[in-house]
């Protein structure tokens, strides 16, 4: 769950880049957050996972308060988060698993239920027969499903998905989008920022349009109508 | 759940320095580096310290009892010698003894063997605690009654004491500076082992990962970094060590002498080894990591 009230961020160097953002995100929803760069989506995401702090309004993520919280909370809403990114972010030199494994190894998890868990989010993805692979040895949508693996694998109650089809083919794109539908379809919050438009009409979700630091549409209709 | 997580942080710790091989390599040889020049510095500080103690041992000063008094009232002053401050030691010697001594330095000529012992004093031979407090004690010995005269060398005395300070002073201030030079450079290199990993520390934040757990592998890898360097270099100093010293027992000229054997010094040099470097190599990893740890 995602509750943005009035929110105001203004960076040290004078950029103004949300000028009164309100919005909602409920469980269990699937969201497109769109928008132009440069029209406030990048500082959105980071306020929901805590990297920036909001100058004014009020930001509450998973029901933990952002004005609020102590920094040493901050894992732990990450934890109750899944972030997928355009670039993957793995750790080169882990296999496949151990990228996975490891998400669950930094909270504290037994060897027993990780190894469990992560045989089931690899198979999940489509990856079990790529376990032992290095990151550089995959296709970038390989990656992007390792990446997504990562993030579900903790049972995150919303994955944040940072325009995840960005390095990816028109078919890998919606191969992708399609497993991210299935994963909310199991219960998974779904917040992915993009600005590819056929993408996000085809699919016909909720759609948050952003632009200069403002809201501009909110809509169930699922058509992203704005010129990127 | 405990067992498995401090398994998680060797593994993590051990596999990261192989898997940065070069930058492991480097840190051990900073250390190694470092730490052989702060053990040269100590066993040359501590032989000197050796040698010049031996020095002192062998000056001494001489009271010399007054004439009047018979031998074994000379003898009865002992005990107020003895009881001097900074006393060490006292040998009584006797008039006969001290011709005897004479006689033997000084060759056996006839005009030696006329002489009386009686011309000569009782004396006592005393050698001290703390050679720089010469004057003082040879003050208050000639104070007690019966005691005609002191003789001492305190020029001897000053400049024995005065070579120990400089020396002593010299190599703590080099030892010192090595410290925290080897702690500078200890840092930067495991900084530039965290520089290469700033993505994977990025990604361990981004999972929900605490800054405690995101510091011990860190922690472990400076540890091992370090009590690998500390182990090679005492090897590497025994070696030097025991070369030096055999060079120094064949030289003609400086064979008189005698370095102190490594076996007396090897632990102490080990655990100062251990301790400098595991402090090097936590304090080190601690201080490199601490910018990737903000929010």
């Amino acid at each position: 769950m995602v509750q943005f009230t009035d929110v105001f961020k203004e960076y040290e160097n004078g950029v103004k880049a949300l000028k009164g953002v309100s919005f909602n995100v409920r469980d269990g929803e699937f969201v497109f957050l769109v928008g132009p760069s440069g029209s406030g989506k990048s500082t959105i995401i980071k306020l929901i996972t805590g990297e920036i702090a909001p100058t004014d309004g009020q930001v509450i993520v998973n029901d933990f308060d952002l004005n609020r919280m102590r920094l040493s909370r901050l894992p732990y809403l990450r934890r109750s988060l899944g972030i997928i990114f355009q670039d993957y972010r793995l750790i080169e030199n882990k296999t496949v698993y151990d990228n996975v494994a490891y998400a669950m190894q930094v909270v504290g998890a037994s060897n027993k239920e990780i190894r469990r868990r992560v045989a089931y989010v690899l198979q999940l993805v489509g990856l079990d027969s790529r376990t032992r692979r290095y990151p550089r040895e995959l296709a970038g949508g390989e990656q992007q499903r390792v990446a997504i693996a990562r993030a579900l694998v903790n049972n995150p109650r919303m994955i944040i998905a940072d325009e995840p089809t960005g390095n990816l083919d028109p078919a890998k794109s919606l191969e992708l989008m399609m497993l991210l539908e299935k994963i909310n379809e199991m219960g998974t919050t779904m917040l992915i920022v993009t600005h590819e438009k056929e993408l996000v009409n085809r699919f016909a979700k909720r759609v948050i349009a952003i632009d200069g630091g403002r809201v501009i549409s909110d809509g169930m209709d699922g058509y992203y109508n704005y010129e990127a | 759940m405990k067992r498995n997580r401090m398994g998680y942080f060797l593994r993590e710790g051990i596999h990261s320095i192989f898997s940065h091989g070069f930058m492991s390599f480097a840190s051990v040889f900073v250390i190694v580096a470092c730490l052989l020049i702060m053990g040269c510095f100590v066993l040359l500080t501590l032989n000197v310290n050796s040698v010049i103690s031996e020095l002192e041992s062998e000056n001494q000063m001489v009271a010399f009892v007054d004439e009047r008094y018979s031998e074994s009232d000379a003898q009865a002053l002992r005990g107020r010698v003895q009881n001097v401050p900074n006393v060490e030691s006292v040998v009584f010697v006797s008039q006969t003894e001290a011709m005897a001594n004479f006689v033997q330095q000084y060759g056996d000529s006839p005009l030696l063997n006329e002489l009386e012992p009686s011309i000569l004093r009782h004396r006592y031979v005393i050698y001290l605690k703390d050679i720089a407090r010469m004057a003082e004690t040879a003050s208050a010995v000639k104070d007690i009654e019966g005691i005609a005269d002191v003789h001492y060398h305190v020029e001897i005395a000053k400049g024995f004491a005065a070579v120990r300070s400089v020396v002593t002073v010299v190599s703590i201030a080099l030892v010192l500076v090595l410290f925290v030079i080897s702690l500078f450079i200890m840092s930067n290199t495991i900084r530039l082992t965290t520089v290469a990993r700033r993505e994977e520390i990025a990604v361990m934040r981004m999972v929900g990962a605490t800054n405690s757990f995101i510091r011990q592998p860190f922690l472990v890898e400076g540890l091992i970094l370090g009590i690998l360097g500390a182990l090679i270099a005492f090897v590497l100093q025994w070696g030097i060590y025991s070369f030096v010293v055999s060079r120094i027992s064949t030289d003609g000229v400086i064979s008189f002498i005698e370095p102190i054997p490594f076996s007396a010094v090897a632990i102490p040099i080990l655990l100062i080894f251990l301790v400098v470097s595991v402090l090097v190599g936590v304090f080190g990893s601690l201080s490199a990591i601490k910018n990737y740890l903000k929010v």
